[in-house]
């Protein structure tokens, strides 16, 4: 009874601070929606639509984020074989699928209006929809096997090799692009921006990875959880007092 | 026995094997085949539009069969308990990797000349620069090759889903891809000078993923 009693308290004070993170990411995001939304100017030349840019921008910037902790929690799971950073390693991939989506979604539906098109082979573009390709196949090789030890191997294995090819990719399709050219490149919000337009940007981007330390806690406890429950349902002890 | 010793081992077993089996030719050829005959009716018939996207579809069928190959490298691992054999073996876990890349090079290269000649004939590709072509496939080869050996174990384990392993295998290799079009396009239209620095972006992706196979490679193994 002790032990459980001591497990309980054990997860409710973990979830205090879940919840208090919670809290603190739904402010941040609420202040961000204000701050882009009413307080920085709408664009000289683009309008009200350049604001999609608080969204864009910081979902990139999660997007690469994910990846990279995908890369790190990847070399240590390799180094340690601590199943947590697999389990780290897993949450992140799946917040940067996500986000990686999104900011494609959006920059489409940014470019509609102000390029004219819903997608150009831009090198940031197809960087970031290769990206998007490797990673889906990660989190596709992630769910073939049963065997955990080997799916976390594989799926570290591709963590680390798919970071280090986007570097190979960019250059690439940067060389590809300048043989190619079409119209010059839009640069985002060009090379000078506007005071309260930036701080409205860096408290999105300050708000968004947040927005991830949020859903990483999150998805670790799933994650922790799934494990126990897979643990348990193998143990022969099930039902039975510890 | 050093490490390029058993590497060279490894693939003259896995070049053997083909040799012996003919599974290149017998499977692979038609397969390539079939692929740029299908990029015919897909461009055709229409001549100036085909000699235009030539290289592109040159490469699409030595991409295809790349990833063909890669497997076929790990499938007759999969028979008679063979892979524990090569994991008991007192070799180097990064010479069974580099032995397969070195023997799927090997095959990839061959298939070339015979894709290559279908390709001038189909398409009407003309080449100003053989050399720079031929520099262009080795480099390109051992890249898709490199990229292949490392996830074909995943592949053969995987087999109740197959798409995994192209889903893995083709944006990896998006650079390869890239670089072989433009520098066989370049090749072709004879701008020696250009196409130089395509190679160099094959060559870079080359070391990175030779490289880093060795590194991790063993831990794929790891059961």
């Amino acid at each position: 009874m002790a032990a459980a009693a001591e497990r309980v308290l054990g997860k409710a004070t973990s979830r205090t601070g879940e919840h208090l993170l919670g809290i603190v990411t739904f402010v941040a995001l609420g202040v961000s929606a204000v701050l882009s939304l009413v307080v920085a100017p709408p664009d000289a030349v683009q309008g009200e639509v350049q604001r999609i840019m608080y969204v864009h921008v910081p979902a990139a910037w999660l997007a690469y984020l994910s990846f990279f902790v995908v890369f790190i929690a990847s070399i240590a799971y390799l180094k340690t074989k601590k199943t947590r950073w697999d389990r780290v390693a897993a949450a992140s991939a799946e917040i940067g699928v996500l986000f990686t989506s999104l900011a494609i979604v959006l920059g489409m539906l940014w470019g509609k209006p102000v390029w004219g098109t819903w997608w150009t082979w831009d090198p940031r573009l197809t960087t970031t929809a290769v990206l998007l390709l490797i990673y889906v196949a990660y989190l596709a090789i992630r769910r073939i096997t049963d065997n955990p030890s080997r799916r976390a191997r594989w799926a570290a294995v591709i963590g680390i090799v798919g970071f280090i090819d986007v570097p190979i990719v960019h250059l690439s399709v940067v060389w590809w692009r300048s043989l190619h050219q079409g119209p010059t490149v839009f640069r985002l919000g060009g090379p000078e921006i506007e005071g309260t337009m930036l701080l409205a940007l860096l408290v999105a981007v300050a708000a968004f990875t947040i927005a991830y330390a949020y859903l990483m806690t999150l998805r670790l406890r799933v994650g922790r959880l799934e494990e126990r429950a897979a643990r348990e349902a193998l143990s022969p002890l099930v039902g039975a007092e510890r | 026995m050093t490490l390029a010793h058993q590497a060279t081992l490894i693939a003259r077993k896995d070049l053997l094997i083909e040799v012996r089996g003919r599974h290149a030719v017998g499977t692979l050829v038609p397969f390539a085949a079939t692929v740029l005959v299908s990029f015919g009716f897909a461009f055709g018939p229409g001549r100036d539009l085909l000699e235009r996207v030539a290289p592109g579809l040159l490469w699409m069928a030595v991409l295809f069969s790349a990833v063909m190959a890669s497997r076929r490298a790990y499938q007759t691992e999969s028979e008679d308990g063979a892979l524990e054999g090569l994991l008991l073996a007192p070799i180097d876990k990064a010479a069974v990797f580099l032995g397969k890349a070195f023997a799927v090079t090997v095959e990839l290269l061959a298939l070339v000349v015979v894709v290559l000649l279908l390709v001038i004939v189909l398409f009407d590709l003309s080449v100003a620069n053989p050399f720079l072509l031929l520099a262009a496939f080795v480099l390109g080869a051992i890249g898709l090759a490199a990229v292949g050996s490392l996830f074909g174990v995943v592949a053969e384990s995987a087999r109740t889903r197959e798409a995994i392993f192209p889903l893995l295998v083709l944006p990896l290799v998006a650079p390869v891809l890239i670089a072989g079009v433009r520098a066989t396009d370049l090749a072709a239209a004879g701008r020696s000078s250009e196409v130089l620095s395509w190679l160099g972006l094959l060559a870079a992706f080359d070391v990175v993923f030779l490289s880093v196979g060795v590194l991790v490679f063993g831990y794929l193994l790891e059961d």
